[in-house]
């Protein structure tokens, strides 16, 4: 069995990064999620694999330089937290409307505005639903321990990739700062020119005699040249809402009460769910991992199962929108969260959870 | 087994790199482990702290409010987080800048002189270890011999010297920790 080593989430993503073979890492400090340039200046991967890490002067910058090596082909990244991610949403709409693949990770912190530096889940609605200007989505993977912090890199930019599009990685402070064992995955290498011609025969890698240019825009005057590609767009969603759905469940089988919680919150959600079963409470949880693609289908199906479903967030009510949406009436649906960077404790969401059900 | 711990004190008394520490050890016993720290305003204002879980079992939620065990190495953190012990928990505290000492009858409570013990050992810097080797004395959850393949995975090869060091400043830890 492979090595395992304690490290942060954040530690995670960047040896992750070495390891999967990214090209390029540009990013700017931000608390929570700082030890992510931290690590990779530390490990200076520019000597071993030739991997770039460059401290951009602003999130703006870091992710037009993630636009430019991404135009290339290249394996590129970027990771900041709430503030910053703001900062980046032009260029998360851009690198969706030229259809490029990246990673952008987000260590949400508690908003809005300069907020808090605490945990928090509160830009949910923000990376699922958009975030930039546009019809668009990015996939959207939500970490819930380390291990998924150093696997997401490398999924996320098989995802990304594949489908010619930008994925963020969900995190928050708790699983950016928390450090867990890890075990590090067989490497891989950088692609060589080959490979990456292979991969990404639409980058633009310099024009040969055998084929057209090819063109990186996100601009489209002609109204009908924009719908189509529009539609095309919807398209590749559909195909990903139908393929890429990943959740995990706990103690669902036989759950009266279901919960739904996504990241740090999901492992709360655990603890809550063991709690109420020592009480006699049928309770279970579903995580989803995926959250766009959302596991609308797997919640519709336990909704017709249930008495309730409640969803736990580290914000104000964003994910049980989606949730209500998937459930479409047939069973209540509740919402408990916490605010400002506080953390729930499975106590309070107990006696929440029972308020809600008129249990006692 | 699942024992949930926290580490308080002053940035600079190695409340952080203890729990990275006993962390390990507890990795090099295949066991689980989350280390979760402050990094908010309090670290801001001086003070540190850390929860570490280990437990046999997938941990599930990494931040708890009632601690087994509570290792206390300032006034501030004793005042915050004595209530915080679990009934039949066991409470650790330096007394050095103590002025109002812990009063619960209903936990176990331990006193660990880590200065003189870092002072003994000739080391200032193995403080931390002191206070390590207090825990593990009264909760002896990690066999010895991980305790040494913990240590010789935190220390970076270069200050391989100094293993033997903190290995000492935990055993005097052990024996110098006094009950109430």
């Amino acid at each position: 069995m492979a090595e395992k080593i304690l490290m942060k989430g954040n530690e995670a993503i960047a040896i992750s990064a070495i390891r999967n073979g990214a090209d390029g890492y540009f990013g700017y400090p931000i608390t929570p999620q700082s030890e992510v340039m931290e690590t990779l200046m530390k490990e200076r991967p520019w000597l071993t694999t030739g991997m770039v890490v460059l401290q951009a002067e602003s999130e703006t910058s870091s992710i037009n330089m993630v636009y430019g090596g991404a135009c290339c082909g290249k394996k590129v990244m970027t990771s900041s937290s709430s503030p910053g991610i703001s900062l980046m949403c032009e260029g998360l709409s851009y690198l969706a409307g030229a259809e490029l693949p990246c990673v952008i990770v987000n260590c949400q912190r508690g908003g809005p505005g300069l907020g808090t530096i605490q945990p928090s889940q509160s830009d949910y609605n923000q990376c699922v639903k958009g975030g930039g200007h546009g019809d668009y989505n990015a996939i959207v993977l939500a970490p819930a321990s380390a291990q998924d912090m150093y696997d997401f890199v490398d999924w996320g930019f098989d995802l990304a990739f594949k489908y010619r599009t930008p994925v963020i990685i969900l995190a928050d402070g708790i699983v950016g700062q928390m450090m867990e064992k890890v075990e590090l995955r067989p490497e891989k290498p950088r692609m060589t020119k080959e490979e990456l011609l292979k991969v990404a025969p639409w980058a633009t890698t310099g024009k040969t005699a055998d084929r057209p240019y090819n063109v990186i825009t996100s601009l489209a005057l002609e109204s009908d040249v924009q719908e189509r590609f529009n539609q095309k767009l919807a398209a590749k969603y559909e195909v990903i809402k139908e393929n890429e759905v990943k959740y995990e469940e706990y103690m669902t089988e036989d759950a009266e009460y279901v919960f739904v919680a996504f990241g740090c919150s999901a492992r709360i959600g655990e603890a809550v769910v063991d709690q109420l079963r020592e009480e006699g409470i049928k309770a279970g949880l579903l995580r989803p991992v995926t959250l766009f693609p959302f596991p609308t289908k797997r919640i519709a199906e336990l909704s017709g199962q249930v008495k309730s479903m409640m969803t736990l967030e580290l914000n104000l009510g964003q994910m049980v929108d989606d949730v209500r949406l998937a459930v479409n009436g047939k069973c209540p649906v509740g919402f408990y969260g916490r605010q400002g960077g506080i953390i729930y404790t499975p106590d309070e969401i107990v006696e929440a959870f029972k308020k809600f059900n008129n249990l006692k | 087994m699942k024992e949930e711990i926290i580490i308080a004190g002053f940035g600079g008394q190695g409340v952080l790199s203890m729990g990275k520490i006993l962390a390990y050890c507890a990795i090099m016993q295949d066991m689980e482990v989350t280390w979760m720290p402050s990094y908010g305003p309090e670290m801001r204002g001086g003070t540190a702290n850390v929860c570490v879980i280990v437990s046999d079992k997938k941990i599930s939620s990494p931040i708890v409010t009632k601690y087994d065990t509570a290792i206390i190495l300032n006034q501030q953190s004793l005042d915050k987080f004595e209530s915080t012990v679990k009934p039949g928990g066991l409470l650790i505290y330096d007394p050095n800048g103590i002025v109002t000492p812990p009063t619960r009858t209903d936990i176990k409570i331990c006193k660990i002189n880590a200065i003189d013990v870092a002072a003994q050992v000739g080391n200032a810097k193995v403080y931390n270890m002191a206070v390590m080797g207090a825990y593990l004395k009264m909760k002896p959850i990690i066999l010895s011999e991980n305790i040494d393949k913990g240590l010789a995975k935190c220390i970076p090869a270069r200050y391989a010297d100094l293993i033997a060091l903190n290995k000492q400043a935990i055993e005097e830890g052990m024996k110098q920790v006094e009950e109430l």
